[in-house]
């Protein structure tokens, strides 16, 4: 069951000088549905993969809106998300009731990153089973982040998260060049076309499985969007318009191989599919 | 504090007096040793008087005479009563100066709390009238308050600010105001010099009011001083001027019964 002996605590290195504990969280991040983000010089954007748990269930929310003005997509525990978004609520209320002021993005990140980082060092707990993508905008302009369990955020011009994120990031590496002065459908294209590469084999994007979240000005398709133009979370009929807009897969693209199914997120009841190998990008062994 | 062993607790044993201080029956009732170590300002000690502040064409423009009174009597005739807030604000004070010195601190920590963030969000004057409104309600609330009346000022990303916060916690903003007695000699003046001119004054004309209003607050005012400074804030940043003597006339107090020689 363990693969050695410095599994048990998270506050023991490794004779590697690893800590094979925060190891495993990144793991959980990995076995959540995929996010995504973007940003250009005037929006930053989040698209996630939502996932039922069979026919007769709803799809998991993967969007939170922490204010007006950030935003986040999470991909693993989403017990461990509530907690941290939370958090992050309590914060930037705190900055609008103690300053009067939309807290700075980055400092929001800062703050659940150096949390998750007393878990990785402190006797009897766990790290965070989660990972976040932080879309926000202040007077610096819209921004990404990423935050993972093992205390690290970093800035983004395009990141992923999550089962086969992978994927996603390739995508992102060949056109982020161009995402500076997209317009916000382009970004939303773009951003579409990243998470479509997470899917399994003969999976596609609906309405109902993707959810779109913006900061930044309203869109052509965006109707009674308010002037401070707010965190908004785009689900259900409101994406078919963006859904659309998305150019169909060349089938020279597709993969050579089908990919195995997806493990199923941390606090979820087992997704219904076929017995097959681990997931590719869930790399536990035995 | 008291002194005696037997008032800072009871003994391990009641039956025996350890220190044999007293005899059992005359042991002195307990009572908290340390109940008069929490005090509360009731009222403020040494005071400053009124502060001065108008919008003008390029910034904002604050004024404080430099006497501090300790009642009646001008004990400090050299104390600043105006300070820079980060590089965008200035904050002027009326009231306890104790309590104006402990603001300062306040502010001071903010500061460097802020510039060790180092990612150039820093507070503007908006951000600081909203904190200091919210350490004054919240020193109200626990019925020990700031004895303040506190003006904040500043400019920033090309927009003016002015607003006023007192001990109670109160806010308001307004493109002229005026605290302590100048709230009731002053503000009319203001309010007729600047009102509706907030983008067309210039610093000379804002200079020449202001000036105008500290030397009437000087004749009118029992607590005020002839010597005062003159803060700007515009987009090249904070100034606070070196203390400027008023230019003052007093022949006509000749004529005046009371004052002049009494002829009857």
């Amino acid at each position: 069951m363990f693969r050695n002996t410095y599994d048990s605590d998270n506050t023991v290195f490794s004779p590697q000088g690893r800590l094979h504990q925060v190891e495993y969280a990144l793991e959980a991040v990995k076995q959540g549905s995929a996010a995504v983000g973007l940003r250009s010089k005037t929006h930053a954007i989040l698209l996630a993969l939502k996932r039922s748990s069979g026919e007769l269930a709803s799809y998991q929310q993967k969007m939170y809106r922490i204010d007006d003005h950030v935003g986040i997509a999470i991909a693993g525990l989403t017990s461990d998300a509530r907690v941290l978004s939370n958090f992050m609520r309590q914060q930037a209320m705190s900055s609008r009731m103690l300053f009067n002021r939309p807290i700075p993005v980055n400092r929001l990140v800062s703050s659940i990153a150096d949390k998750a980082q007393v878990n990785t060092q402190e006797y009897g707990r766990r790290p965070y089973g989660v990972g976040f993508l932080v879309i926000g905008g202040d007077k610096t302009g819209p921004h990404l982040y990423e935050f993972s369990p093992s205390g690290n955020s970093y800035e983004y011009y395009a990141m992923s998260i999550g089962a086969r994120s992978q994927s996603a990031k390739t995508y992102l590496e060949k056109h982020f060049d161009s995402f500076a002065d997209c317009e916000l459908e382009d970004l939303i294209r773009h951003g579409l076309h990243a998470l479509r590469e997470t899917l399994q084999q003969d999976k596609e994007l609906t309405i109902n499985n993707t959810s779109i979240g913006i900061i930044g000005p309203g869109g052509n398709h965006e109707k009674a969007i308010p002037p401070e133009a707010p965190f908004r979370i785009l689900e259900g009929e409101e994406i078919d318009v963006y859904l659309k807009m998305m150019v169909p897969k060349e089938s020279a693209d597709a993969p050579a191989t089908a990919p195995p199914p997806v493990a199923p997120e941390g606090g979820e009841s087992a997704v219904a599919q076929p017995p097959a190998g681990g997931d590719e990008d869930v790399q536990m062994q035995e | 504090m008291d002194h005696f062993p037997l008032s800072w607790g009871r003994p391990r044993n009641d039956a025996l007096d350890a220190f044999n201080t007293y005899p059992m029956h005359k042991r002195p009732t307990h009572h908290d040793t340390f109940a008069d170590g929490v005090q509360r300002t009731q009222q403020p000690i040494v005071t400053g008087t009124s502060v001065l502040a108008i919008k003008y064409k390029d910034g904002i423009m604050m004024a404080a005479d430099t006497l501090a009174s300790y009642g009646s009597l001008a004990r400090f005739k050299s104390i600043q009563r105006l300070h820079t807030v980060g590089s965008s604000t200035v904050l002027g004070a009326s009231g306890d100066l104790s309590d104006f010195q402990y603001i300062q601190s306040l502010m001071e920590d903010l500061i460097i709390e802020e510039h060790t963030a180092g990612d150039h969000h820093e507070l503007g004057p908006a951000e600081i009238h909203e904190y200091l409104a919210q350490v004054l309600y919240s020193r109200r609330t626990k019925m020990d308050p700031l004895w303040n009346s506190l003006v904040v000022g500043g400019r920033k990303d090309s927009k003016n600010f002015l607003a006023y916060v007192d001990l109670l916690g109160t806010t308001y903003s307004s493109s002229s105001i005026a605290t302590g007695y100048g709230a009731y000699i002053a503000v009319p003046l203001l309010r007729n010099a600047v009102d509706g001119r907030e983008n067309t004054l210039t610093e000379e004309e804002a200079r020449k009011i202001i000036v105008d209003c500290m030397r009437v607050l000087f004749y009118r005012d029992a607590r005020s001083l002839n010597k005062f400074q003159i803060s700007t804030v515009t987009d090249a940043g904070v100034t606070i001027s070196e203390p400027i003597q008023l230019e003052t006339t007093w022949s006509f107090a000749e004529g005046i019964r009371g004052y002049g020689a009494q002829t009857q």
